[in-house]
């Protein structure tokens, strides 16, 4: 015969590659899924866009966003001033001053951040009068400031509990070296212990700062016109669901950013812990 | 001593036919729920209302929950008009369109003023009543002049999402806005002297002025007016599409005014007419 | 001051059983999220733990986001933002409207953030369990769903119950947020009765309380969950 016999010619071989796991396919599938959504979001961005509209409302949520910033900074190293003597407070000999501060970390860290700006903010308007006679007035009429309030409090609540869980971390043998070596007890605090601490709670740390970021939300509740703030007026006005994608994209930007800054940091404040590259 | 896995295998197993039994009885459920769904809908007309229920006289709670008020009154009357089944849903008023929007009720029945603003978003039947916006501030504040300039460096409250809101964002420029979520935290702050003024709806004010903590205060200055910024009075708020609906509440609003219903409601509330 | 304790009294004139029913609220819908976030978070932990980096990109992107937003932005998104997709979707196949109901809305929402936070827990606790001791079990012929059950799980609970406890805590709290959205829960009927008695320290104060007796309760349960789950562990 001289056709040739079709079942006898060979297919060449398809190289298999990476084999379709269910794994495989449902991750492909979501990040599909992703990018279907995000195309829709871009979509509804680009077709509303809106010269007149981004430039009344972008300005002024850029403007939130920097409230936002220095409220949550302001908090942050306020209540990180007042969490070091509550965190040696908590482990005082004294019965009286351990209870207090374990009473005041645990009513802050109890309780939702929300009820507490109520309480401060619409608790204070209530003792008018007796603030006034004790010329604290000035500063709980302004809601900027109640909310900073709160948030110190309670951000001083949990990075308390950050650095005592830290201090109590660090071995017992560096506190006896330290003492056969003479140093003082404050010395001891200060040179020995706490530098080991901090490198414990830096991870921690981080964290609380990031709940601070996104529970400084919280705050335009309470008629701080903070990015959250902004952003719902914008909202309130156009009914625009994009200034939520907005606000959504700024909010990440920064915890992320902040999350990468601290990565570093903390590699960095370790180098002397790793090992040589092997 | 028992070794711990010893009778693993012998652990029951679902057999095929079982497991076969029990997918076709969860299918049947679910297919059962989606035709009940769908079969409920047929029924009786269905109209959800929603409403903020912070707002008194108009819209409020009593201290069992139950929703009160003027608003709530002109809605009942509506239903009974329409032969319509209605619910009533509480939403905060910042949220209050956009979930009517979203298919979360059927109609907006909450003092809401009928602007062109709005009107982009929802349809408006035809007002249920009209009733002016003034300022207030605290007893002996000495205010009289309530134009922008004379208020430079005051701080004015209001509640967010509003007509008041909204007008007093486009004219009363570089004076301190606040925005509140409800009247009542707009009045609480004015109360405690957070706010030097207030501005809102006057029947709203009137009611709260005669509460132990409105007593601190008083209108100040005449009626605000603004045609573009208030509108032409209170419509029920629906979705454009819903024409239907549109129709008949209309229809049913022209009824209860015709018939005595809606002024019978007006003297339970108001000495005077607020149409 | 017994004026307002007399506020606090059932029925017709107090708001005693008004905060009540928002109290139930709160648990029923902190109750309602957790299975769901910690299902998910599972699935998230063991996404991400596996061998396929398309699977590992997507479970990363979703933590990565949810875990970044406030959740008062969550809430607000999924409320409204969900239910515009799902309409968008239902509308191509009927007529027909669809509701997602605020208490639904609530939990996917909250459940969202609480997976994303649960997924790392639960990865640091899979971590934790020596290899040798899947390896050991699958040597004595125990089936892979087996493992699962009598190695892997028992262990898993042991080292993520504190971690997961926190989580509780942080979910009751943040259920508060849910008020946004106008779901009846404990921190909106209080905004409520706030309005309508003007007298907010005192609530909001009892508000605060009620909560930290949740946190007090939640932590002795979570107290003898542990103890129950290290039972093994005594010396």
């Amino acid at each position: 015969m001289s056709t040739v016999d079709i079942t006898a010619v060979e297919r060449p071989e398809v190289s298999s590659g990476r084999p379709w796991t269910t794994g495989r396919v449902v991750g492909i599938g979501v990040l599909a899924l992703y990018a279907l959504i995000a195309f829709f979001l871009i979509r509804m961005i680009v077709v509303n866009y809106d010269t007149e509209f981004v430039g009344r409302y972008l300005p002024r949520m850029l403007g939130g966003l920097w409230i936002t910033i220095q409220l949550c900074t302001s908090a942050i190293v306020m209540g990180a001033v007042i969490a070091f003597p509550l965190a040696l407070a908590r482990t005082h000999t004294s019965r009286i001053i351990r209870g207090a501060a374990y009473g005041y970390v645990y009513f802050f860290r109890g309780t939702p951040l929300i009820a507490q700006a109520f309480l401060v903010y619409y608790g204070a308007g209530q003792f008018r009068p007796v603030l006034q006679d004790w010329g604290l007035w000035w500063f709980f009429r302004d809601a900027y400031n109640c909310a900073l309030f709160t948030f110190t409090l309670n951000t001083a609540a949990y990075q308390a509990e950050i650095l005592r869980g830290a201090i109590a971390n660090v071995h017992k043998g560096q506190w006896e070296g330290a003492h056969a070596l003479g140093l003082s007890k404050l010395i001891t605090y200060v040179r020995v212990i706490l530098p080991q601490a901090f490198i414990t709670a830096l991870r921690p740390y981080g964290n609380e700062i990031i709940f601070m970021i996104k529970g400084s939300a919280v705050a335009s509740i309470i008629t701080v016109f903070d990015l959250m703030g902004e952003t719902k007026l914008a909202y309130s006005r156009s009914y625009d669901f994009q200034v939520y994608l907005w606000a959504a994209i700024m909010y990440l930007a920064m915890v992320e950013v902040l999350r990468r800054c601290w990565d570093k940091l903390e590699v960095r404040l370790t180098r002397h812990l790793k090992r040589s590259e092997e | 001593m028992k070794r711990p896995f010893e009778n693993l295998r012998e652990y029951p197993r679902w057999r095929k036919g079982e497991l076969m039994k029990l997918l076709k009885l969860f299918c049947g459920a679910i297919i059962a729920a989606v035709l009940m769904t769908g079969a409920a809908s047929a029924e009786m007309k269905k109209v959800r209302i929603g409403t903020e229920g912070a707002y008194p006289p108009f819209n409020s709670f009593d201290a069992d929950k139950n929703l009160i008020g003027f608003d709530i009154d002109i809605a009942k009357a509506l239903c009974e008009k329409m032969k319509a089944d209605c619910t009533f849903v509480a939403q905060d008023w910042d949220g209050i369109i956009p979930a009517l929007l979203a298919n979360k009720y059927d109609a907006i029945i909450a003092s809401m003023s009928i602007t062109a603003e709005r009107e982009k978003k929802v349809a408006f039947t035809n007002k249920y009543y009209n009733t002016p916006a003034r300022f207030v501030a605290q007893k002996g504040s000495g205010i009289t002049d309530t134009s922008p300039e004379a208020l430079k460096g005051k701080v004015i409250g209001a509640q967010s999402s509003t007509t008041h809101s909204t007008y007093l964002e486009d004219i009363y420029k570089g004076v301190e806005i606040k925005l509140y979520g409800t009247q009542d935290e707009a009045n609480l702050d004015l109360a405690s002297g957070r706010t030097d003024l207030v501005l809102a709806d006057s029947i709203v004010l009137l009611e709260w002025m005669k509460t132990k903590d409105g007593a601190c205060c008083e209108f100040v200055g005449k009626d605000v007016t603004s045609e573009k910024h208030f509108g032409k009075g209170a419509g029920i708020a629906l979705r454009k599409e819903d024409t239907e609906l549109k129709a008949a509440m209309n229809k049913a609003l022209a009824e209860i005014i015709a018939d005595g219903t809606y002024e019978k409601i007006n003297k339970k509330y108001f000495p005077f007419s607020i149409y | 001051m017994e004026e307002l304790i007399g506020l606090l009294a059932w029925g017709k004139d107090g708001w005693g059983d008004e905060l009540a029913t928002g109290a139930w609220l709160t648990i029923r819908l902190a109750l309602a999220t957790l299975p769901f976030g910690l299902f998910l978070g599972f699935l998230l932990a063991l996404a991400r733990r596996s061998d396929e980096p398309e699977l590992v990109a997507a479970a990363n992107v979703f933590v990565t986001v949810f875990r970044g937003l406030p959740e008062l932005l969550t809430i607000l998104i999924i409320y409204i933002g969900l239910d515009l997709l799902i309409n968008e979707v239902v509308q191509l196949f009927s007529g027909e409207r669809w509701e997602l109901s605020k208490f639904v809305s609530g939990m996917v929402a909250l459940g969202i953030v609480n997976a994303s936070f649960s997924s790392e827990v639960i990865m640091g606790a899979l971590k934790a369990i020596p290899a040798g001791q899947v390896e050991a079990a699958r040597a004595m012929g125990l089936s892979r769903f087996y493992t699962w059950l009598f190695i892997v799980l028992p262990q898993l609970i042991r080292h993520a119950l504190p971690g997961l406890g926190n989580l509780w805590l942080l979910l009751l709290k943040e259920t508060a947020l849910i008020s946004v959205i106008a779901l009846d829960d404990l921190m909106r009927q209080t905004n409520i009765v706030v309005g309508a008695t003007k007298e907010p320290f005192f609530f909001y104060a009892v508000t605060c309380f009620i909560y930290l007796f949740f946190a007090l309760a939640s932590s002795v349960v979570l107290g003898g969950a542990e103890r129950w789950a290290n039972r093994g562990q005594e010396r």
